[in-house]
């Protein structure tokens, strides 16, 4: 098995004073490795220095899948495959097919974008986060750091460190 | 980043000359226009007017059918794809000559679309209320200044009623109404709708007195809702956000019947065989995007020009997505309409769109009007990037507007040109003329008052709106 990996724990009380601990934190060259919170807060993206999400952009493309499948499987069916007359339109007659393209265009992108954000996540059945300090789905917020990409500073430094920012207790954490 | 006030400083739009000045130009180029398009109407019938189409849309005009209709003669009875008209016009009744039905037509259609852009501005501020809305309180004195334009549509839409009312409305015909080989039992059905409690052909008492409910409902709730918003700048009070939550909560349910009867009266009622359930709601649709459109314009040249500090990218992204979600709203109801009368395809029902699908300009404006409200907006509004950048919200907006402009010129023209329908200088024109006398109302309004209302509850919360 992999070695243990070590982190420093950084407990916050109030999201005003973790959104400037991560921006000192970051400053000071430190590499968060992730920042828990029982909500959203506002700004945090933005200060941990995220890039924006490119999910949009596949929901985009499953959308597209979704559209053309539609479309595809309607004239095919009923243009070609098994032709019928509905209401004495033609065969291949775009509106009738619309709502029925327009459901399947709405439930690829949204399933597909489920199911990248769970793999990208990686959410799979039976995984287990880790979880830095369970109190952060409660009423903290928790900022890990990742001694191991943080090699250039030791244990002590981070610690007075995330003290000085703010932090109401610091702990370590190991994961095997 | 700990909460705290912030002190919003007193902002005021300075109405300057050279703003009044393109502004006038902008008025001069259409009454020139207009003017030219008059000629050209008055000096060829309306044979001229296929010329006129200009910037090679005619090309998908089906001609053939066009002349053909043309050279059957001004009779404009036979020739029509609609059911309307085909009764036998009694001998002697006076038939209004060519360029002033179509005057009169591009007058109404245009007074009804910016009539909508006013009462827009009202019905924004109203629900921004009764949705408790924080994020859009650095804007709303946008829609403030646009809702100055109520009171001059409706004295307009009364004026013109009296001009133009007996042209465009076939159901003001009296002959209709009277036994005999003009008797039209469809119409004499509807009779009531219009005419209660006079007699059927006589003076329409119930539709002018809708008229002039509406409006002067509309004015007054306006009125309220502005004297609320004003009063607050001078006392830091909550007191008037709660009175005008009241008054805009009742505004909305008023505004809920008003705006659909409104639709049926001033639009629906040309074609008046046809009737879509729809239609108030389509309308609607149209009216309220084109608003956004309007408002979100507004605001993004203010922005450039330095004005609303208090509004950033965060509050043209909800606007933008306004702007996007209600044109694919239009689009749904539209199509909603458009699908069921094309399915069932009944003729009484179908014709509507029969006319307007297969003769020209209505043609070729039916697919430009879903190309301009629909997949452009939809594909250039879509990412997060384009609805937070002003100079692609002012790219799109126009468009918007422009494309409910020929959605509601194709509701209204087809109804009452049949296939003398024209769209050249004159509609050009006049539209223009609106369009600079619309904004030279609202942005001498917009600087009468400040342009952020300092005092409302929900500023601090707007300054601070993250999305």
């Amino acid at each position: 098995m992999e070695a243990n990996k070590n982190y420093i724990v950084g407990v916050f009380e109030d999201e005003d004073v973790l959104l400037d601990a991560v921006t000192t934190v970051r400053n000071s060259g430190v590499k968060i490795h992730e920042v828990y919170s029982p909500f959203p807060v506002h700004g945090l993206e933005t200060a941990l220095g995220y890039k924006r999400s490119r999910l949009p952009i596949a929901a985009f493309f499953f959308g597209l899948t979704g559209t053309t499948l539609a479309l595809t499987m309607q004239i095919w069916m009923l243009g070609f495959d098994w032709p019928m007359i509905i209401g004495g339109k033609n065969f291949v007659s775009l509106p009738p097919f619309i709502p029925v393209t327009f459901e399947l265009t709405v439930l690829l992108a949204a399933l597909g974008m489920v199911a990248t954000f769970m793999i990208v996540s990686d959410m799979k059945p039976y995984k287990w986060p880790q979880q830095f300090d369970v109190r952060s789905t409660d009423d903290k917020h928790v900022m890990a750091i990742d001694l191991a990409t943080n090699s250039g500073k030791t244990t002590d430094d981070l610690s007075s460190l995330l003290k000085k920012v703010g932090a109401s207790e610091v702990n370590l954490k190991s994961f095997e | 980043m700990a909460h705290h006030q912030t002190i919003v400083a007193d902002e005021q739009y300075v109405y300057r000359t050279e703003t009044r000045n393109k502004l006038f130009i902008l008025l001069g180029v259409g009454v020139a226009l207009f003017i030219l398009g008059l000629i050209l109407a008055m000096s060829g019938g309306g044979d001229h007017h296929g010329a006129e189409h200009g910037g090679g849309h005619a090309e998908t005009v089906n001609t053939s059918k066009l002349v053909a209709g043309l050279q059957d003669g001004q009779q404009h009875d036979t020739e029509t794809s609609s059911e309307e008209d085909q009764h036998e016009v009694p001998a002697g009744h006076h038939e209004t000559t060519y360029w002033v039905k179509r005057l009169f037509t591009t007058l109404w259609m245009n007074n009804v679309f910016f009539a909508g852009l006013g009462i827009i501005g009202l019905f924004f501020i109203a629900i921004q209320y009764a949705a408790q809305a924080g994020w859009s309180a650095g804007v709303l004195r946008v829609p403030m200044a646009m809702a100055n334009w109520i009171p001059i549509a409706g004295v307009l839409m009364l004026v013109l009623w009296f001009i133009t009312g007996h042209d465009i409305f076939h159901w003001t015909h009296d002959y209709l109404y009277k036994e005999g080989a003009t008797f039209d039992p469809i119409i004499n059905k509807k009779a009531p709708f219009f005419f209660w409690p006079g007699s059927p052909g006589g003076f329409p008492i119930f539709y002018i007195f809708r008229m002039v409910l509406f409006f002067g409902m509309w004015y007054w709730f306006f009125i309220m809702i502005r004297r609320n918003m004003l009063a607050e700048d001078l006392d830091p009070s909550t007191s008037y956000w709660y009175k005008n939550r009241v008054v805009s909560t009742v505004f909305l349910i008023f505004f809920g019947v008003s705006s659909s009867i409104a639709a049926w009266d001033w639009v629906m009622s040309i074609d008046t065989h046809w009737f879509s359930t729809m239609f108030g709601w389509y309308v609607f649709a149209s009216w309220w995007v084109t608003g956004l459109a309007m408002i979100t314009l507004i605001v993004a040249y203010l922005k450039s020009a330095g004005y609303l500090k208090v509004v950033n990218e965060n509050h043209l992204h909800d606007l933008g997505k306004f702007c996007f979600a209600f044109s694919i709203f239009w689009t749904y109801i539209w199509f909603g309409q458009f699908l069921l009368i094309y399915y069932a395809n009944i003729p009484e029902e179908s014709v509507y769109f029969i006319e307007r699908i297969t003769t020209s300009p209505y043609g070729w404006i039916f697919y430009t009007s879903l190309i301009l409200n629909f997949v452009l907006p939809f594909l250039l509004l879509m990412t997060r990037d384009a609805k937070r950048q002003v100079s692609m919200l002012k790219v799109v907006c126009p468009i918007i507007i422009v494309g409910h402009w020929f959605d509601f010129y194709n509701m209204v023209t087809p109804g009452v040109m049949q296939l003398q329908g024209g769209l050249g200088f004159l509609e050009i024109g006049l539209s223009l003329v609106f369009l600079a006398v619309f904004l030279l109302v609202v942005l001498s309004s917009l600087a009468k008052h400040p342009l952020v209302g300092k005092n409302h509850p929900m500023l601090q919360e707007s300054l601070h709106h993250h999305i």
